[in-house]
């Protein structure tokens, strides 16, 4: 029975009636819920379900694009989508999910906070948060299960996974093999790869030479992107020497600084397509997905956050999601149980890419469709037709079962 | 006596013309198309409002309501002109809704905002708004007008609305993303599909409780691409249809004893079903391939698919 419905009974007091803004609804809400309080109405306890969100801010690297200028809730803004989504679910079934959000640049202060909330609260951790920081907090921490939103490193899904560590956000290996394979599809296989010199730059590099020794393309020559000046109009000489060679199907960039990638697109030597981190991009959401209900998710995100949601705010979102999906069906709070359901061949999660999407039991990384887009449309959605596997096509993306080294307990 | 009268009224026309008019809703195109189920030709199209996705008859099939999803509206339609005669206040984004049995109350799924909006048709206006899941979707009312059943794709729940008080006084938990609900001719019980989760859980009335879990297995089509959209039940209690999204596949299930028949091929991502001429035929709109199939009831074939506008969605059959 779901007698009290605070909300209803705040429109009623209220003037909003047929409200159509969802923060008024949200308002009423609240207002609904201590008006209650304060009448002595005797209100059923609800499940507390507590999630930590840790944000390592990283300075921006100087003298990028505005159009690449983050947005400084990029992915907590997800998580916070993902609490109020769940706890539409919760008022039902008598579960609060609250999001706890703890932002910093120093890695340090981070760790402290989040010793002290784990002093006072069980919970999932999400971590946004650098490789270091991830490894702290697992290992000194002790953090029970954390869910990784910002690391797309590959060590962690190959060599280096941990009981207790999930990952939403899909690795460079994943991103990769879902670009190659349609490279492979449209048989652009002659690649002229192009990288900056950060440790990030190297990682998408070495995912996208995997990529090419698995899918059957060529990179003909890999250039290093030396250029220290702001190149503005000078692009227009610069880049198309730089990309010179007799032939090839794609040029290949892998710049995760947004420090030169940019420069290429219609500027290389050959008349042909930029593909990677620029151009025609892999990523664990692009705003032009809107099939299989995306839209919803799309305008839900648009009318709370006023922007555009992006590859890290899904990683949030999906991460809350299937928190809230273990609490739903298991109806417990504890972090060991919510693991041991996610770990489960029971858990599916519905999550707007039009297929469920389930963690692989070997490292813990979410299986999911990857959308393949220009800035402005959808492109493809791998994996490919064709590339199959003996369990899901989805594993045709990133580290396979075979492949991975370590290993990690599906049960804590 | 004179709806008895009106039966027979009914009755004698049908039996000299069997035709029935099938309605069906672009999603892209913001027309209807409307098919002569004896001809099996488009006839007609007719322009309505944006993004129309469900689409009902009143009782007397003089008027034709449209969730004009775009336009935030449920638009009224005048049959024998074609016309639109008024909007409804529906709330924003009406995707699906149901005709309550008073042939007066119409209960509006409003996606985006995750309530369902009860509207009088005669006074135009809002009898209540519902808070529900997150995007709410699929809308049925039982035969007897007692309950009605709201399904939310995102909080994954049947909403149980008792049509009395418009108060909301259950929930059952079913699959990943529920997204169409049909009663029994008995009433007795609830099928519903969960798209993602690729079953169809057929529910007690009574105890509220999933009672059966059908799935699919479709040779040569992976089982996340079995993704059970709309539903159909034969009166006679003998069949149950269910669509099957992106695998192109809709299946014949033995109402009896729930085991699956056969899988037929239709067009791509088949989602809704309706069915006509005494329902000897099933008409399925196929989005991808703008399309609609019609399959014939008793053979258990499709004898036809003919083209409509860009992303069929809904159906509605006039007699």
């Amino acid at each position: 029975m779901f007698a009290i419905n605070p909300l209803r009974a705040a429109r009623e007091v209220g003037s909003t009636y047929l409200a159509r803004d969802r923060f008024t609804r949200v308002r009423a809400w609240v207002t609904g819920v201590m008006s209650y309080l304060f009448a002595g109405t005797i209100y059923a306890q609800a499940m507390p379900v507590d999630i930590l969100y840790i944000q390592e801010v990283s300075a921006e690297p100087p003298a990028i694009p505005a159009v690449f200028k983050r947005a400084e809730d990029e992915g907590v803004a997800g998580a916070r989508l993902g609490i109020e989504d769940s706890n539409t679910t919760g008022r039902f079934l008598k579960h609060d999910y609250s999001l706890h959000v703890i932002s910093d640049t120093d890695p340090n202060a981070l760790f402290d906070t989040a010793l002290s909330w784990k002093a006072l609260h069980s919970g999932v951790v999400v971590a946004d948060v650098g490789d270091a920081l991830l490894r702290k907090l697992i290992h000194d921490g002790s953090m029970d299960v954390v869910i990784n939103v910002g690391s797309a490193t590959d060590n962690w899904r190959s060599s280096q996974c941990e009981t207790g560590l999930l990952h939403t956000l899909p690795s460079h290996a994943m991103l990769a093999d879902a670009l190659a394979q349609y490279l492979t599809y449209r048989r652009w296989d002659q690649v002229l790869a192009v990288s900056g010199k950060g440790v990030a730059d190297e990682a998408i590099l070495n995912a996208y030479k995997r990529a090419a020794k698995r899918f059957g393309l060529k990179i003909l020559d890999t250039r290093k992107w030396t250029f220290t000046t702001d190149l503005r109009r000078a692009a227009q000489q610069e880049v198309a020497q730089f990309t010179r060679l007799k032939n090839y199907d794609v040029v290949l960039v892998a710049d995760a600084a947004n420090q030169f990638g940019f420069y290429l697109p219609y500027n290389t030597y050959l008349p042909r397509p930029v593909v990677g981190t620029h151009g025609l991009t892999p990523s664990a959401w692009h705003v032009s997905v809107e099939q299989w209900g995306a839209l919803q998710l799309q305008n839900r995100f648009r009318e709370d956050v006023g922007r555009d949601m992006r590859g890290k705010d899904y990683a949030a979102w999906v991460a809350v999601r299937a928190v809230s999906e273990a609490v739903t069906r298991t109806s417990d709070n504890t972090p060991k149980t919510l693991y041991n359901y996610m770990m489960s061949d029971s858990f599916e999660l519905a999550a707007f890419k039009g297929r469920k999407l389930t963690f692989r039991q070997y490292n813990g990384q979410l299986r999911q469709p990857i959308p393949v887009a220009h800035p402005h449309g959808l492109v493809t959605q791998s994996p490919q037709d064709g590339f199959l596997h003996q369990v899901t096509e989805l594993d045709t993306l990133g580290y396979d079962k075979p492949e991975v080294s370590c290993d990690m307990e599906t049960t804590l | 006596m004179k709806r008895m009268l009106a039966i027979a009224c009914l009755a004698s026309l049908s039996q000299l013309s069997l035709a029935d008019t099938i309605y069906v809703s672009n999603e892209k195109d913001d027309t209807l198309s409307v098919i002569d189920s004896d001809t099996l030709e488009v006839i007609k199209t007719i322009e309505v409002g944006m993004r129309p996705r469900g689409i009902i008859f009143n009782q007397d099939y003089t008027h034709l309501y449209i969730c004009a999803s775009d336009s935030d509206a449920v638009q009224v339609m005048d049959v024998a002109t074609g016309r639109i005669i008024h909007n409804l206040p529906s709330g924003e984004d009406p995707e699906q809704f149901a005709l309550h049995t008073d042939n007066r109350r119409l209960y509006i799924a409003n996606e985006d905002d995750a309530v369902v909006t009860v509207v009088d048709t005669q006074k135009r206006s809002v009898d209540a708004q519902i808070d529900v899941g997150v995007e709410p979707e699929g809308m049925a009312v039982s035969p007897d007008g007692k309950w009605v059943i709201n399904t939310s794709e995102t909080t994954n729940m049947l909403h149980w609305i008792d049509a009395a008080t418009n108060e909301l006084v259950a929930n059952t938990l079913v699959g990943q993303r529920p997204r169409h609900v049909e009663f029994t001719k008995d009433g007795s019980l609830l099928w519903a599909s969960s798209e993602i989760g690729g079953t169809v859980s057929i529910v007690d009335v009574e105890s509220r409780r999933i009672i059966k879990e059908i799935s699919f297995r479709i040779p040569g089509v992976h089982r996340d691409k079995v993704q059970p959209v709309g539903i159909k039940l034969t009166d006679n209690g003998k069949y149950a249809f269910v669509a099957l999204g992106p695998s192109n596949h809709v299946a014949v299930i033995d109402a009896k004893t729930y085991e699956v028949i056969d899988y037929l091929l239709v067009g791509r991502r088949v989602w809704q079903l309706a069915f006509a001429n005494d329902q000897k035929l099933l008409f399925t709109t196929n989005g991808v391939s703008g399309d609609v199939s019609v399959i014939d009831t008793d053979d258990l074939k499709v004898i036809k698919t003919l083209r409509v506008g860009r992303y069929p969605w809904g159906l509605a059959v006039k007699p």
